[in-house]
């Protein structure tokens, strides 16, 4: 049974649809990501999902429950790790935990008895007792992970886990999370960072104004939407150049000072790219964020 | 667990549906949450919520008292107690219910983070209105034992009449007290609340000095306020005698709780979860 199923979902808020007819099953044991500009409505999707707003139009099961209606028996054998710290400033590690497991209604022996191995888990072993503030930015991540585990759910829901963090930070709740995936969790997950998403995803969603504009495997979205090589180029005399690039590449598009070329045969470009004075480029393999930007435009979503 | 207490298995979460011998009502756990936090810093709340009141009562009962004289035929302190306790009272229940309530809400983020769990923001609400409720009753029983400790009430026994009526008093103006803090942008905004609400009905609503005392149309509009039915309570009951009009009291208090409750929920409601 798939975890989520959300059908012909339509959310407007004062006559915008925020959310527009979008539909998506979430496979049981993998990791699904939800990719959107600011404003796709990623976020909405996941409270939709998750029984905290109703919809205008549509069917949402979790778990098996239909929602609004059983959101809070579904929403017991799931974790949330929101966008915001949200964790207790007053409480330490341990006390964060328990108060948490009071709103799954988990006895105290019962937190208790997990605490050892949750914090173990977030790399927060020792630091029980820490008071919240005093922890840096990375713990606060991986203590707000930790407490999404503390039901032992079923289905980890995630807005932009790593969001704020620095690489370090970033590969620790990566290393958590593909630990979670080998448990056989169902992970659901938004984020903005591209390379999150080819790390961590078997799937992938991408979200503008609403819907779904694609979905497949990361690879499968990369080989299907797009060149498979990339060669930027800048520099002076790069405007005087851009007809030879239109003859040896299958797209090229502007980015700022930058001329993105999309190749089948790289080589052809970066050799005439060697006899041209003053002219420099980065020659890389395609990825998601050439998919991303081809299907949902380089203007800034503000 | 309200009739979902179905066993979910195979994931340890059977407790989450009647593993302990009885089963609390959700919205205790986020009561607990707050007492655990309010555990910590009992010390200077304490001494906010409960001894800034009693300087007020001994203060100005001592002091104005002599200049006074009787009030209504007892000592000012006497005719005083049991205005400060509908005060204090009150006080405990809207500072709970604005400013600490906000920081959860609104700052802090507390609310968001358990309505991802199972309970709703039904049981967020009623954990903190029976939250500030205890608060409440904590400052009411402080002023009703320095009541007791300086025999001010002329019979003990209809003293103990007075906790539910501190109890009914928490429940009015927590009501209130969420219904404001649903709608509020920042926590300037209470100023308002105090300014053009607490602060008139104080005066009018005869904690200091009797009502008769206002002109008519006064004594008429503070009539229609919470806090004149909750001294109206509580004065008699430390007096010694039963007050005139309980059930229309009570009926007020109970109205103004019910209806704040219900509409603090409603505005939440939008607020959180649109």
């Amino acid at each position: 049974m798939p975890p989520l199923v959300l059908k012909r979902l339509t959310k407007r808020y004062g006559g915008t649809a925020v959310v527009d007819d979008l539909s998506l099953e979430i496979a049981p044991g993998r990791c699904h990501g939800l990719l959107g500009p600011n404003g796709a409505g990623k976020t909405t999707t996941l409270r939709l999902a998750l029984g905290l707003i109703e919809a205008d139009a549509g069917e949402i099961r979790l778990l098996g429950h239909p929602l609004p209606r059983e959101a809070g028996v579904a929403r017991r054998r799931v974790g949330v790790v929101p966008q915001t710290d949200s964790l207790d400033p007053d409480f330490t590690v341990r006390e964060n935990l328990l108060a948490y497991g009071r709103y799954f209604g988990l006895g105290r022996r019962e937190t208790e008895a997990r605490i050892p191995q949750l914090l173990e888990f977030a790399a927060l072993a020792g630091k029980a007792d820490a008071k919240v503030p005093t922890l840096s930015g990375g713990m606060k991540r991986r203590l707000t992970l930790a407490r999404a585990l503390i039901n032992d759910p079923e289905l980890i829901v995630l807005d932009e886990p790593t969001t704020g963090l620095d690489p370090q930070a970033r590969h620790l709740v990566w290393q958590g999370l593909r630990r979670l995936i080998h448990q056989g969790k169902t992970l659901l997950l938004t984020t903005h960072f591209m390379d999150e998403a080819e790390r961590l995803c078997d799937r992938i969603s991408i979200i503008d104004r609403g819907r779904i504009i694609a979905e497949d495997t990361p690879r499968a979205l990369i080989n299907g939407h797009i060149e498979p090589h990339v060669v930027e180029v800048f520099g002076e005399g790069l405007a005087a150049w851009e007809g030879c690039a239109r003859r040896l590449c299958r797209r090229c598009e502007y980015a700022g000072e930058t001329l993105f070329c999309y190749a089948d045969d790289p080589k052809a470009v970066t050799d005439a790219l060697d006899r041209q004075e003053g002219l420099r480029y980065l020659h890389r393999p395609a990825n998601l964020e050439d998919v991303f930007l081809k299907l949902t435009g380089r203007d800034l979503r503000e | 667990m309200r009739g979902e207490g179905r066993s979910t298995g195979r994931n340890g979460l059977r407790a989450a549906s009647g593993a302990r011998p009885f089963s609390a009502p959700r919205w205790f756990a986020v009561w607990q949450r707050n007492f655990q936090v309010w555990k910590k810093l009992a010390g200077p709340s304490i001494l906010g919520n409960l001894a800034d009141p009693l300087l007020y009562m001994l203060g100005l009962g001592y002091g104005l008292g002599r200049l006074l004289g009787e009030v209504q035929g007892v000592p000012y302190l006497t005719f005083l107690a049991a205005g400060t306790l509908a005060y204090s009272v009150m006080n405990s229940a809207t500072f709970e219910t604005l400013y600490s309530a906000f920081s959860r809400m609104h700052v802090q983020k507390t609310w968001e983070a358990i309505l991802n769990t199972p309970l709703t923001l039904t049981d967020v609400l009623l954990g903190e209105w029976f939250w500030a409720v205890s608060k409440s009753l904590l400052s009411g029983l402080a002023i009703l034992s320095v009541i007791w400790a300086l025999g001010l009430a002329a019979d003990f026994a209809m003293t103990l009449w007075l906790l539910p009526v501190i109890v009914l008093t928490g429940l009015a103006f927590a009501g209130l007290g969420l219904m404001l803090n649903a709608v509020a942008p920042n926590y300037d905004f209470f100023l308002y609340y105090f300014t053009l609400f607490i602060t008139p009905m104080v005066l009018l609503s005869g904690v200091f000095y009797p009502t008769d005392a206002l002109p008519g149309w006064l004594a008429a509009a503070a009539q229609g306020l919470p806090l004149t039915h909750a001294i109206a309570l509580a004065r008699p009951l430390v007096l010694g005698h039963w007050p005139e009009a309980p059930l229309l009291n009570v009926l007020v208090l109970l109205a103004f709780a019910v209806t704040g409750f219900l509409i603090g929920l409603a505005l939440t409601r939008r607020r959180l979860l649109r």
